[in-house]
């Protein structure tokens, strides 16, 4: 019974706290979270909790019947991005605390867009019809956007317009295609369209618009060209929240559609095809990231390339065998959880370094080693687990990704994984080779708050010990999925 | 042609008219227009499609009441971020390179 | 049986902890670190002699817990592992000590000592794995442990270094790791069993297993620097003396041919190796590498080069070994391990304290050294006739057993190999120790030094002359218990009699 307040807790709380810091002093605002973080956390370990005990659940919003009630689903797939969200948004939000400190202006707003952006996202994970998932992906997408362009540089402004334009095409193009679904089933449940779907020419219609959006919005190659200044010029909290979660919360919908959808519905190439942009989007963002002179840049379009991975998941998971499908399904998701923590780890980490050195460019890294080895020791960990190198996240879900591709026959895959694990490791260790130069014997580097360092530190570790303990959350992932028997 | 249809058609030919508008012009005031016009689009789609045979379906009046509500919210962030940026660049539109 | 578990994993801890606490210990405080470092060090080695006693009698030391479902991480002792697991364990104790003294002064120490713990770690990993995917962990957290002891200095020559050391050990590690995958799907979680696992597959598969294990040679062969992947092992050179001597005379080159014997022995099984044909074309390579590697040696003036290209060479007697069918040759390559690691850390000791001391880096500038540095000069004399193969050092050992078993073996070829190799090895040995007993000083020394009351710092010297003491008794004395020799027969007679 407990249990009871939690699921709509995740995102009334958030909203309401988002309203709450509207209507008290800026100096008050950083400190709501205070209030805000021990209650989600709680509140997501006792959803982790209910998930154990209980087994995946279905929650009626106000005790009303769907569909003019709102469900929401809080499966094992569910409470896992749940947690990855609380985990990586407390500690980005411990993070803004101490770093907009120097950015007063910004700071004052970055508050009330940072919970809507946390009830936003907890609302997708939740949510259990295509309807809900809009309003979530609206409500994400909205405050996104309002916090790239905090920074209120006309860099900033034009990133912040372009990654607007992108969202909202996106969010029409998938509006369109639920109107569609609608029409033809009747229904707007995941449940509901499962039962109902078949292949005819309106679904593939609907089924295009929709993937097309939420392409779009995950920022795919080659529908990426928004995503680096966005991420890359954002202020440092921000770029680690967007990065990590933001594009996840589409490229969610894109997998629970497809499971419900894509096997019986869309023909197999379809598949094919977005493993195929993944591919392009592995190399691409891999080139484009080694050629980058700007940290942040490169961190940004390593963003790219991650993206790619995991729409590995599709061709891996449509038409192959029991086990390729479950193991296609695990791998992704530790690709997807792995890259959350690390790249929130190598944006914390990166703007800690740029704060050290006063400079974005790489090249003004010389001899960081030196002076300030933790900012780069947490770097270094994030990097590992991007990488693909093991002990980590990102070992382990390539490792499942490569065993489903072998299985199913799909040795053209493995060059992908091959050849993007090394990519990473150039555009990485570009970064170290620069900082393990000896440059000036003083110390001339700002120390970094504290704060910053131990946050950035927290999200690395976690990024390598996901890999070792990944038994667990794959189990718990499993729960409730069209998986989660064997 | 039923009723639903012409509905539907004609949103469909919105969205189109909005999507020409919203890639072909650079000024972010039209192309924030043609935005609005694509959502109307949609939302006719929506309506439309829905009314065939089953009277009234009152579930697609809350999803574009609520459409409208974040069509607005769009439209009031665009204008905000387009207004600072007219300000701070002198520019109407984006600058090309990506 | 958790008392064990606890020691094993005490084993691996000691160097992961002392990684840890090193970097978090501030770049100043010198005597701390190096109190903890040789603290840990020692633990270890006496956890590790602990260990070594129980496998003798047969216990069991386990570790294992799942990482997802059909994976585990395993380690376990084995009399395989733990022979390398004790040489590491002894040779870090003396690298540190050497360390401390070598780098008194230098910056970046917190640093250097915490990778090189870390290393150590890996290296243990390495030897405990009880299955290849943990192997396969310890083997890239090697890869990555070294990079930054290879950049070390900082220099543009050694960034360089580190450039192509990555290309190398980045490209091979992903090889692995394929091989590694695939024969997961094909047999499931690959752990070491002497005897291998796979010959019971199906004779249709045979072809792609035989590609298999030519992935994961080449993967592993990068690190145990191969012909024609050895280039990058020369190169690497440019880090500092002590990390020279224990990752590249030690830890990385023998994890590659740790790696090839766990592959034949425990993976494929020496018969079913042998009976896929495989280990035909890997004596051809080993004998190409000695011989390759010996011929550049004799043509290089830097002393470390030489004795990196003689590295080359001596590890792929190891690698010979293991190609040739019968427990006598398994048993040379084996004890080679052992002899090889204490022969060549005690020739880059003496090679770090010539250039330390004395500044010297070339062997043309060599002459007189003897006079100058009498015990560094015999520890040097020591390691290189030992590496010549001359009785009674330890080398000669290894090569005794090495020929013996090409004869059993029929591959009286490799005898032709071996002594070819000999000659070669005294052919750029003995020039150095001419030129260091016999030849008089004629010009001051490039930049001479007086470190403490020896010839050189104690620091320094201290480790150089117990390894070549080592070195030594193991030779002489190679018939007494737990004498390498020893030891690699025991392995020999686990592995040959499943």
């Amino acid at each position: 019974m407990i249990g009871l307040w939690s699921v709509p807790l995740l995102f009334a709380l958030p909203l309401a706290l988002g309203i709450l810091s509207l209507l008290v002093t800026p100096a008050w605002r950083p400190r709501l979270i205070f209030v805000g973080l021990p209650l989600l956390v709680a509140a997501s370990a006792d959803v982790l909790a209910q998930l154990v005990l209980e087994g995946p659940r279905i929650y009626r919003l106000g005790d009303w019947e769907a569909p003019l009630g709102i469900n929401l689903v809080a499966d094992g797939l569910a409470v896992g991005m749940i947690l990855m969200t609380t985990l990586v948004a407390s500690l980005c939000a411990l993070y803004a605390r101490v770093y907009l400190r120097d950015y007063p202006a910004s700071s004052s707003f970055f508050w009330p867009l940072l919970w809507l952006l946390w009830a936003g996202m907890n609302g997708i994970w939740l949510a259990e019809d295509i309807f809900n998932l809009y309003v979530g992906l609206e409500v994400m997408g909205l405050a996104a956007v309002g916090m790239v362009a905090l920074r209120a540089t006309p860099q900033a402004l034009a990133a912040a317009m372009r990654y607007l334009l992108a969202a909202l095409l996106g969010s029409l193009a998938y509006l369109l295609g639920v109107a569609l679904l609608y029409a033809t089933y009747g229904t707007l449940s995941m449940a509901g369209l499962q039962e109902a779907a078949s292949p005819n020419p309106t679904t593939h219609v609907a089924l295009a618009l929709i993937i097309l959006g939420l392409l779009l919005k995950t920022a795919l190659f080659p529908l990426h060209a928004w995503l680096p200044p966005a991420h890359g010029g954002a202020l440092t909290p921000v770029s680690a929240l967007l990065s990590a979660l933001v594009i996840k919360g589409s490229f969610y919908i894109l997998m629970r559609i497809w499971l419900v959808l894509g096997p019986e519905v869309t023909p197999v190439f379809t598949a094919q095809l977005l493993g195929v942009l993944g591919a392009g989007a592995v190399f691409y963002g891999g080139w484009m990231a080694w050629r980058q002179h700007q940290l942040k840049q490169l961190v940004a379009y390593s963003t790219v390339a991650q993206i790619g991975y995991l729409f590995l998941f599709f061709p891996l998971v449509t038409g192959t065998g029991p086990e390729a499908a479950r193991l296609a399904w695990d791998g992704t998701l530790m690709m997807l959880l792995a890259h959350a923590l690390a790249k929130a780890a190598l944006f914390l980490s990166a703007g800690n370094l740029i704060l050290a050195v006063g400079s974005s460019q790489i090249s003004h890294l010389v001899g960081i080693s030196r002076f300030r080895p933790m900012s780069l020791f947490s770097f270094g960990l994030a990097g590992v687990s991007l990488m693909g190198l093991p002990p980590s996240g990102g070992f382990t879900g390539k490792w499942l990704l490569l065993h489903s591709a072998i299985l199913s026959g799909q040795w053209w895959w493995l060059i992908v994984l091959f050849l993007g694990g090394l990519l990473s490791a150039a555009y990485i260790f570009k970064v170290f080779r620069m900082s393990f130069r000896e440059g000036p014997q003083i110390d001339r580097s700002i120390t970094p708050p504290l704060t910053l360092d131990v946050t950035a530190l927290i999200l690395a570790s976690a990024a390598i010990l996901i890999g070792l303990t990944a038994h667990l959350p794959l189990f718990w992932l499993r729960l409730g999925s069209p998986f989660g028997a064997g | 042609m039923s009723g639903s249809l012409i509905f539907a058609w004609s949103g469909v030919l919105l969205f189109g008219l909005g999507l020409f508008g919203f890639i072909a012009h650079r000024h972010l005031l039209r192309r924030l227009l043609a935005f609005n016009i694509m959502g109307s689009g949609a939302f006719l789609v929506l309506v439309g499609l829905a009314q065939d045979g089953r009277g009234v379906d009152p579930l697609p009046q809350a999803m574009v009441i609520t459409g409208i509500v974040v069509a607005v919210a769009s439209t009031a962030l665009a204008l905000v971020i387009f207004r600072r940026w007219y300000r701070t660049s002198g520019r109407t539109d984006l600058p090309e390179d990506t | 049986m958790a008392w064990n578990a606890l020691i094993l994993f005490g084993v691996l801890a000691t160097s992961l902890v002392a990684s840890a606490v090193i970097f978090l210990l501030a770049e100043s405080r010198h005597t701390t670190r190096s109190v903890f470092n040789l603290a840990a060090a020692v633990l270890k080695l006496l956890l590790v002699g602990w260990i070594i006693r129980g496998v003798y009698q047969n216990a069991e030391y386990e570790l294992r817990f799942t990482i997802i479902d059909g994976v585990d991480f395993i380690l376990h002792a084995d009399a395989l592992g733990m022979m390398f697991v004790g040489l590491s364990s002894l040779l870090w104790l003396f690298t540190t000590i050497y360390a401390i003294g070598y780098l008194e002064k230098a910056p970046n120490r917190s640093r250097f000592f915490g990778f090189f713990s870390l290393c150590v770690a890996s290296t243990v990993g390495i030897a405990l794995a009880g299955n290849l995917f943990t192997f396969l962990l310890f083997y890239e957290l090697l890869t990555l442990s070294t990079y930054p002891l290879v950049v070390h200095r900082g220099t543009r020559e050694s960034l360089r270094a580190g450039q192509i050391y990555l290309y190398y050990t980045l490209g091979g590690g992903a090889l692995l790791l394929f091989g590694v995958v695939a024969l997961h799907v094909l047999v499931g979680d690959t752990e070491f069993v002497p005897g291998g696992v796979l010959s019971g597959l199906d004779p249709a598969l045979h072809p792609l297993l035989i590609g298999i294990f030519l992935m994961m040679v080449i993967g592993l062969g990068v690190k145990a620097a191969l012909f024609p992947l050895h280039a990058w092992l020369p190169m690497a050179m440019v880090a500092p003396a002590p990390v020279s001597a224990l990752l590249h005379a030690v830890a990385v080159v023998k994890a590659g041919a740790f790696g090839i014997a766990r592959l034949v022995y425990d993976v494929y099984g020496i018969e079913f190796a042998f009976s896929l044909g495989l280990l035909g074309p890997l004596a051809v390579a080993a004998s190409i590498t000695i011989i390759y590697g010996s011929v550049r040696a004799l043509a290089q003036d830097d002393l470390k080069k030489r004795l990196a290209f003689s590295t080359i060479s001596q590890v792929s007697y190891i690698i010979l070994g293991i190609s040739l069918f019968g427990p006598v040759g398994t048993l040379g390559g084996l004890v080679h391990l052992l002899h090889q690691g204490l022969m060549k850390i005690t020739l880059f000791f003496c090679a770090g304290n010539y250039a330390e001391t004395l500044g010297v880096h070339k062997i043309s500038e060599l002459d007189g050294a003897g006079q100058r540095m009498p015990a560094t000069s015999v520890a040097f004399t020591l390691g290189a006739f030992g590496m010549i193969g001359i009785p009674p050092m330890a080398g000669f050992i290894s090569k005794w057993y090495l020929g013996i078993g090409a004869l059993e073996a029929e591959m009286h070829w490799v005898l032709g190999v071996l002594i070819l190799s000999s000659l070669l090895n005294a052919a750029y040995f003995l020039p150095i120790l001419y030129r260091i007993w016999f030849r008089r000083r004629e010009r001051l020394w490039c930049e001479e030094k007086v470190l403490g009351r020896f010839e050189t710092s104690g620091w320094l010297l201290v480790p150089t002359l117990a390894t070549a003491a080592f070195a030594l008794i193991a030779g002489v004395l190679a018939g007494m218990p737990f004498s390498p020799l020893y030891w690699a027969d025991l392995i020999v007679s686990r592995e040959y009699l499943q």
